[in-house]
């Protein structure tokens, strides 16, 4: 059955030994392929000391109301914004309809930390920074961002209210270790 | 329609790339029938092995790259980055560390077999002399890429080879000034050795695939060193080739994985360890062992120009190899005398690296002496006399001949009939 003719039309139903030895080979390769190729592409992923910068901490005192900063985490621009009383209303009100990622203002703060709004300071367009933690800062109409690039705005919750940018600002992972001082990722 | 190919690939898309650009006929030509000595032992594995080693070379520093600062400020703490923070990075380095020993095993090994067989004559002076220059070419990058980890053997490796150019009268110098890009070595010299030890691979490239493209119009030199007479001669590479090839491959990998994974640092020196520093020498400076024999001619030469024109002198001097020999005969194992003299001559290279990896005292200083002599005595006397007076045995008729007749085992089909087809 499995005679010279059959293995080299190996084409047909029932597989010959040609076939399997094949196969296996390929296997063989496409592994061995893959596995010297995983060290050098892993070698492109985050390396221990960048791994190790993950976290920052932030003194919140200083930061008076009505007033926002900005603070380096992985590289990235966090807003940190202590709301007034009336922005804080102007968040919690709006109507999840007219929202383009509906999104409660109550989600995007720690509870009980009502007053601070902690932010992931990019675009979520196409990653600049939006202007609006200084009070002198345009800060769009809903009273929060406004993306100096395309023009995005968004509110005092970083919701955004305004496109072409897609999606609300994103909330970094953060913790308040006390009352005035949090922990960022 | 004038200029497009006549492709003969079944598959559609292959057959109308190949109409327009026959890249496939011409591997199918040059790596699929391509017709080759039927007799190769494994000595021929060692130039696709070098090939190899050569991509090993270029992807693991590409990868490096990303991760090294060519600095001297941030140059040494950059390589211990990569051995503690980087993914896998002590697996990279590793391997472009231990690749620069392999590369130079392989092809010093892929040169013997040129000497041994005779490679390097008619009519494959070119492909030769091609060679040498890749030698050349390894030879600068592998030094400028021992320069970049900034450690106390690097720092010192650097001056003292920038320095052999200093020997030269007047100019020497003045050279040197230029090779620092400043009065010592230091960042403006790291900087360029960088920059050079990334772009010397890809001239490398280059200039392996002329030799690879003047092997195809001379094709190849076989074990008996005879031309091929008959198409009964030869085998296609693919697969005879490309599989005995593969076998040399693995046996490499395991080699060299051997060295990645259980001595990494074995052919290293300790003094690398330490970061340059520009007031202090070690107390014993050596090269990197694939440099050792040229050292030791450098410092067997009590003169300082002397020592340096001998040192380069001795890699020169293999350009004109194919008219230093003056024998007829390629292969050794048709010259009794030859093919025991080249063997002294490999003890004299040996012996030289050894002299190479010791202080210049007693009775190493007699012995780089003597092997230095003996050295350029093979290549300027030896050789030129020997081709006059060896009588060299009587050689086989064709390649078929001594393999089909030579093997016992009855008689094989076909082998009678092939006869006279051999003079066709």
């Amino acid at each position: 059955m499995a005679d010279s003719s059959a293995a080299a039309t190996h084409h047909g139903p029932d597989p010959t030994k040609r076939d399997f030895l094949q196969l296996v080979a390929a296997a063989g390769a496409v592994i061995g392929a893959g596995a010297i190729a995983w060290p050098l592409i892993d070698s492109m992923n985050p390396s221990k000391d960048v791994l190790a910068l993950s976290t920052v901490d932030v003194e919140l005192t200083p930061i008076v109301e009505g007033q926002g900063i900005t603070i380096l985490w992985q590289g990235k621009p966090i807003f940190v914004r202590h709301r007034t009383a009336a922005e804080i209303k102007e968040a919690e009100d709006v109507k999840l309809a007219d929202l383009i990622e509906p999104q409660a203002d109550q989600a995007r703060v720690k509870s009980g930390h009502d007053q601070w709004i902690v932010l992931i300071g990019i675009c979520t367009h196409l990653g600049c920074v939006p202007l609006g933690n200084k009070p002198s800062d345009p800060r769009g109409d809903w009273g929060g961002w406004f993306c100096p690039c395309h023009g995005s705005q968004y509110d005092t919750s970083g919701r955004v209210r305004h496109g072409p940018a897609p999606l609300n600002l994103w909330v970094p992972p953060y913790a308040f270790e006390t009352d005035t001082k949090i922990k960022v990722g | 329609m004038a200029g497009l190919n006549k492709s003969d690939f079944a598959n559609p898309l292959i057959n109308w790339i190949d109409t327009r650009l026959p890249i496939f006929t011409m591997m199918q030509k040059e790596y699929g029938v391509f017709p080759t000595p039927k007799n190769f032992n494994y000595f021929w594995n060692f130039g696709a092995l070098a090939m190899v080693n050569l991509a090993i070379m270029i992807i693991t520093g590409i990868f490096l790259a990303m991760d090294y600062q060519p600095n001297a400020e941030l140059a040494f703490g950059s390589i211990q980055h990569i051995m503690r923070d980087v993914n896998y990075g002590w697996l990279i380095r590793y391997v472009h560390q231990n690749g620069a020993s392999m590369f130079f095993i392989v092809t010093y090994i892929h040169i013997f077999r040129g000497m041994y067989y005779g490679s390097y004559k008619y009519p494959r002076e070119l492909l030769w002399i091609v060679g040498v220059v890749i030698l050349l070419l390894m030879m600068a990058t592998a030094f400028m890429g021992y320069v970049l980890p900034w450690g106390q053997m690097s720092y010192w490796g650097a001056t003292v080879i920038t320095n052999l150019f200093s020997a030269f009268p007047a100019v020497g110098p003045k050279i040197v000034t230029l090779l620092w890009g400043g009065f010592s070595v230091d960042n403006p010299t790291l900087n360029r050795f960088f920059s050079l030890h990334y772009l010397l691979p890809f001239v490398l490239v280059g200039v392996v695939f002329l030799h690879v493209a003047a092997l195809h119009v001379t094709g190849s030199n076989n074990p008996l060193g005879i031309d091929v007479k008959s198409p009964q001669d030869t085998l296609p590479f693919h697969p005879y080739y490309t599989i005995k090839d593969s076998v040399g491959v693995c046996v490499f990998l395991i080699v060299f994985s051997a060295l990645v994974f259980f001595a990494p640092n074995y052919l290293g020196d300790a003094n690398n360890f330490i970061p340059a520093n520009p007031l202090q020498t070690p107390a014993d400076i050596v090269p990197e062992w694939y440099f050792l024999p040229y050292y030791a001619i450098l410092r067997s030469v009590p003169n300082k120009l002397l020592g340096v024109c001998m040192m380069f002198g001795s890699i020169l001097m293999l350009f004109v190899l194919p008219w230093l020999d003056t024998s007829p005969v390629r292969s050794a194992r048709f010259r009794p005398i030859y093919r025991q003299i080249i063997w002294v001559w490999v003890v004299a290279v040996i012996i030289l690296g050894v002299c190479g990896a010791h202080k210049p005292e007693g009775i190493w200083v007699i012995l780089s002496r003597v092997c230095t002599v003996y050295y350029y005595l093979h290549f300027l006397v030896i050789l030129p006399v020997l081709g006059k007076l060896e009588r060299p045995l009587p050689l086989p008729e064709s390649i078929s001949r001594p393999v089909l007749g030579g093997r016992g085992g009855g008689p094989r089909p076909g082998s009678a009939r092939a006869k006279p087809m051999e003079k066709a």
